[in-house]
């Protein structure tokens, strides 16, 4: 088994460990550093379970190779609660909008809605809903997951216009 | 006041944070590594496996093969076991199969210390077979000099039922009656839970202990003990969150094996997790049927009598086998009230092919889309109006169900279909959509659904709840029934704080049913878990208040039977006068000098009732003839499902249902090779599962009444909102069109011949 050592930045903090070259960045997270939220639900990038993000941008991380890591900037969901514990305010819409049955979809739901959040640019009803499309969610039928999406949108640009 | 209230869900925070742990999750670092060697042919048997190449690779552990495993047959249906043996499960398979009856079947395991050289020591197998020509439908494997799958079934019938209420030949003689047939067919399709299907096991203290993924976590501890020989009690089970289940956890799945590989390896710790592309073919899926319907009619839409006969495709193995097929057949009893007679009858049968167990509504989606389409298809015929013939023919209000004994209480059809029309636009849309032209047509269609909630009389009806009060007032509650998604943890709680009189944020769910610890119960399935463990929660949340307020007694020189908890206190019931909070009397109870009490209650109740869930939906459709591609523009369930314990879950669980009957109408199907048998689209991305831009908004509205055989006037939810919106979608286009189309989904390379042959293209 050859293994090489990967160099980044998980959730804010500098991480280094020796993974196996043909790890996929799901395994490294999960095994390596405990983050359980990044869930496996196919393991060939068509679920949408894994999402994380890497240097800004969305990756289904189980078809991204943990080498490919090294020196980028990941965040999963682990990485949105606050110090003291605070939801972050999509987290909240999900509760407060009953978007959350089974869960397993949910921390992938979640980063992709916070890459659409933190992008700063308006979405019209068709694009919000392409972007969450990426994501297989049996239970919901996306109804309340698209709520908590649009409405923390709408909140945050509402947020914004006040500053 | 905690019941009817849009409580957040008690496992929300830990989803929604990453918290929440499911059993991948919870694996300790160094497990063994388990996978399945899996047939290249559909039917025959191994003669010969080499695995001498396979063993040299470096990290394989131990390959256990189809020739090593003992001889014991088991059956893996999640039913509770049944004491009469007439009525037990079929028990047909054995942990790894020689005798092959699926491309797909389980035939070796390679236990490895990692993954891929589990995967390498799969490929390195050498496999001989002979070979059966195989037999993928009903029909072609009841046809004469078929190859047969199982040696106690000729002609691979696993069971053949019938009944008869009336007279049928004679009620057919009367004059004037319009005969109408049609043939329906519903395709096999799979559950797609997103947690794939895994286990861990391991022994400890000479027991067996298997973390599974399950909905059933008791059944899956008699199924592993039956399958490996051993006394129930030396298996123990542990279901900790799960990521959707629909029925497919509803079986035992990959336990027995997975707990056989730990043995096998002393004891080891083995994980066993499939792959997506396994779950298709290996795990469940749910049953094809094909439905030949005659019904003769009155030329005012009244039905006089209907004859039925159902083929339905079991696959390679019993699982739930006919009971699916026997729920299908009821449909045709309960849903439509013929005035003189009916006559069903139904055969399950063996195919090569993955084998059928529940799923979400088991059976009565396929039933609901046979009778509810060939509804619409009389109507057309005979110029009717759908609701009026609904009306003139549906289950009547008082109708007494003598076998169940349930009762049809309410007008509920009435009062769903009127929100239904109302919000849909229904009196307008049929009026404006009527002689359209053009190759974009729009349509509105519609169809009714019926369910029941539990499986009492057919099975057991159980349910168990422990109770204790903590030192500081709140309660600790477990119950063997199973949080699988949908919700039931905070319905749970919410019972038992109504009961009890505490707060609901002073009540404590554990989530994890563990068969060493928690009490006694069947799990999730049947729509049954509100309303059996209601009346669980309910006494035990009954007795408990008793037991504290007999210790109150001592405490404030009351009678107990003159007070009363409320909100967390202890109060007085002739004013309200809060004597003390309950957290106080905790206190007091636990450590108390001169007479310390552990204040905990625990209880059983065996319910012998069942419920009708009536509902209905609406579907509105844009038919682009030329592409033959429908889209639904706004479509609507109503249900009545009794009380709402908690009205936001209530909605969201019938969003998923609509969901998956939307994906059953207009996508889902499992396609097979005719050559070899084999699936050709096992994975998500060939398997059409909807995704956000597939989907309309899902309307989801409720009639409440509230149902008198209930512990807290619920019943059954879980699985109705999956059923009626297929036919009401195929009623749709058959109204945007004039074309009848008897077999979903409806995608574009059904549609286009379809509208072909109709002259429209």
């Amino acid at each position: 088994m050859q293994k090489q050592l990967v160099r980044c930045t998980i959730n804010g903090k500098e991480t280094e460990t020796y993974v196996d070259v043909r790890a996929s960045l799901t395994d490294m997270l999960r095994n390596e550093y405990k983050l359980t939220s990044v869930k496996k639900g196919c393991e060939v990038g068509e679920c949408g379970a894994c999402t994380v993000i890497i240097d800004g941008e969305c990756y289904n991380s189980c078809i991204y190779l943990a080498i490919w890591a090294d020196g980028k900037n990941i965040r999963t969901l682990e990485s949105l609660l606050g110090p003291n514990g605070e939801l972050s305010d999509i987290q909240q819409a999900f509760i407060d909008e009953g978007a959350v049955q089974c869960g397993f979809c949910t921390p992938g739901f979640i980063m992709t809605a916070l890459e659409i959040l933190e992008s700063g640019r308006e979405y019209t009803r068709e694009e919000l809903r392409k972007q969450l499309a990426g994501h297989l969610c049996r239970c919901t039928g996306y109804e309340n997951i698209y709520k908590a999406v649009e409405k923390t949108l709408k909140k945050r640009k509402a947020q914004s216009a006040n500053k | 006041m905690s019941v009817g209230k849009s409580v957040p869900r008690v496992d929300a925070f830990d989803k929604v944070t990453g918290r929440a742990k499911y059993t991948d999750d919870l694996i300790e670092k160094g497990a063994l590594i388990a996978k399945v060697l899996h047939s290249t042919i559909a039917n025959g048997i191994v003669v010969k496996m080499d695995i001498s190449e396979a063993s040299a690779i470096p990290g394989v552990v131990k390959i256990i093969t189809c020739f090593d495993v003992p001889d014991i047959p088991f059956a893996t249906a999640g039913h509770p076991w049944a004491l009469e043996k007439s009525h037990q499960d079929v028990a047909d398979r054995h942990l790894l199969n020689r005798r092959v009856r699926l491309y797909g079947d389980d035939i070796a395991a390679v236990i490895a210390e990692d993954e891929v050289a589990a995967s390498r020591a799969l490929r390195a197998i050498k496999v001989e077979y002979e070979q059966y020509p195989h037999v993928l439908s009903p029909e072609a494997a009841m046809a004469e000099g078929a190859s047969q799958l199982h040696k106690d079934y000729p002609k691979n019938i696993l069971a053949h039922t019938s009944f008869e209420d009336g007279d049928f030949d004679s009620a057919i003689l009367e004059e004037g009656l319009i005969k109408i047939e049609g043939t329906y067919e519903t395709p096999m399709v799979q559950h797609c839970h997103i947690e794939l299907p895994i286990s861990y096991a391991y022994m400890e203290a000479g027991r067996i202990v298997v973390v599974s993924a399950t909905q059933i976590p008791h059944i899956t501890r008699r199924v592993v003990a039956q399958a490996l020989g051993l006394p129930w009690g030396k298996i123990r089970v542990i279901k900790p969150y799960l990521g959707g289940g629909f029925g497919n956890r509803q079986d035992v799945l990959y336990e027995p094996l997975n707990a056989y590989l730990s043995q096998q390896v002393g004891g080891r710790l083995v994980k066993l997790e499939l792959t997506r592309e396994e779950t298709f073919y290996a795990t469940r899926v749910r049953h094809a049927m094909k439905f030949h319907l005659t019904s003769y009619v009155r030329p005012n839409g009244r039905i006089v009598a209907r004859k039925c006969t159902v083929l339905s495709n079991q696959g390679a193995y019993a699982s739930h086998g006919h009971s699916v097929t026997s729920k299908s057949m009821t449909v045709f009893r309960q849903l439509y009230n013929d005035e003189k007679a009916k006559k069903i009858e139904g055969y399950t049968v063996y195919t090569n092919m993955p084998s059928a167990g529940a799923m979400r509504a088991y059976g009565v989606p396929q039933a609901i889309f046979a009778v509810e389409s060939h509804a619409e298809d009389i109507i057309t015929r005979l110029n009717l109006d759908p609701i009026r013939f609904r009306q003139m023919n549906m289950m009547p209000v008082g109708y007494h169900d003598p076998f169940s004994k349930n009762v049809n209480y309410f007008d509920s059809f009435n009062q769903c279909m009127e929100k239904g029309m109302e919000y849909i636009g229904w009196n307008e849309k049929r009026a404006l959509y009527k002689n359209q032209k053009g190759p974009v047509r729009r349509g509105i269609g519609m169809s009714l659904s019926w369910y029941n909630t539990g499986v009492w009389p057919i099975s057991l009806e159980i349910s168990s709840c422990r109770m204790l009060i903590n030192e500081d007032g709140s309660l600790q509650m477990q119950l063997g029934e199973t949080e699988i998604g949908q919700g039931a943890d905070t319905a749970f709680s919410q019972m038992a704080a109504e009961t009890l009189g505490v707060r609901f944020a002073d009540v404590h769910i554990i989530s994890t049913q563990d068969t060493d610890t928690t009490p006694f119960g069947l799990g999730a399935y049947g729509s049954r878990q509100t309303y059996v463990a209601g009346f669980a929660i309910k006494q035990t949340a009954l007795i408990l208040k008793q037991k504290i307020l007999k210790y109150a007694e001592k405490l404030e020189h009351k009678m107990a039977c003159d007070m009363d908890i409320v909100s967390g206190n202890i109060v007085l019931k002739s004013n309200g006068t809060v004597l003390r909070s309950l957290a106080a009397l905790a206190e007091e109870a636990a450590y108390s000098m001169e007479h310390a009490e552990h204040l905990t209650a625990e209880s059983t109740y065996q319910c012998k009732s069942n419920a009708y869930s009536f509902g209905c939906s609406f579907a509105e459709v844009e038919v682009d003839i030329p592409l033959g591609k429908v889209k639904i523009l706004d479509i609507i369930n109503v249900h009545d499902c009794g009380q709402l314990i908690n009205p936001q879950l209530a909605e969201a669980q019938v969003h998923g249902g609509m969901s998956m009957s939307i994906g059953y109408g207009l996508g889902e199907q499992m396609l097979f090779d005719e050559k070899t048998g084999r699936l050709l689209n096992d994975n998500l991305l060939d398997y059409k599962l909807g995704t956000l831009l597939d989907h309309p908004h899902l309307e989801a509205q409720f009639v409440e009444n509230y149902e008198p055989s209930s512990a807290y006037g619920t019943k059954g939810l879980g699985e109705p909102p999956a059923i009626p919106c297929a036919s009401a979608i195929r009623n749709a286009v058959l109204n945007a069109t004039g074309v009848a189309v008897n077999t979903i989904p409806l995608t574009p390379h059904r549609l286009f011949p379809a509208f072909k042959d109709a002259g429209l293209i």
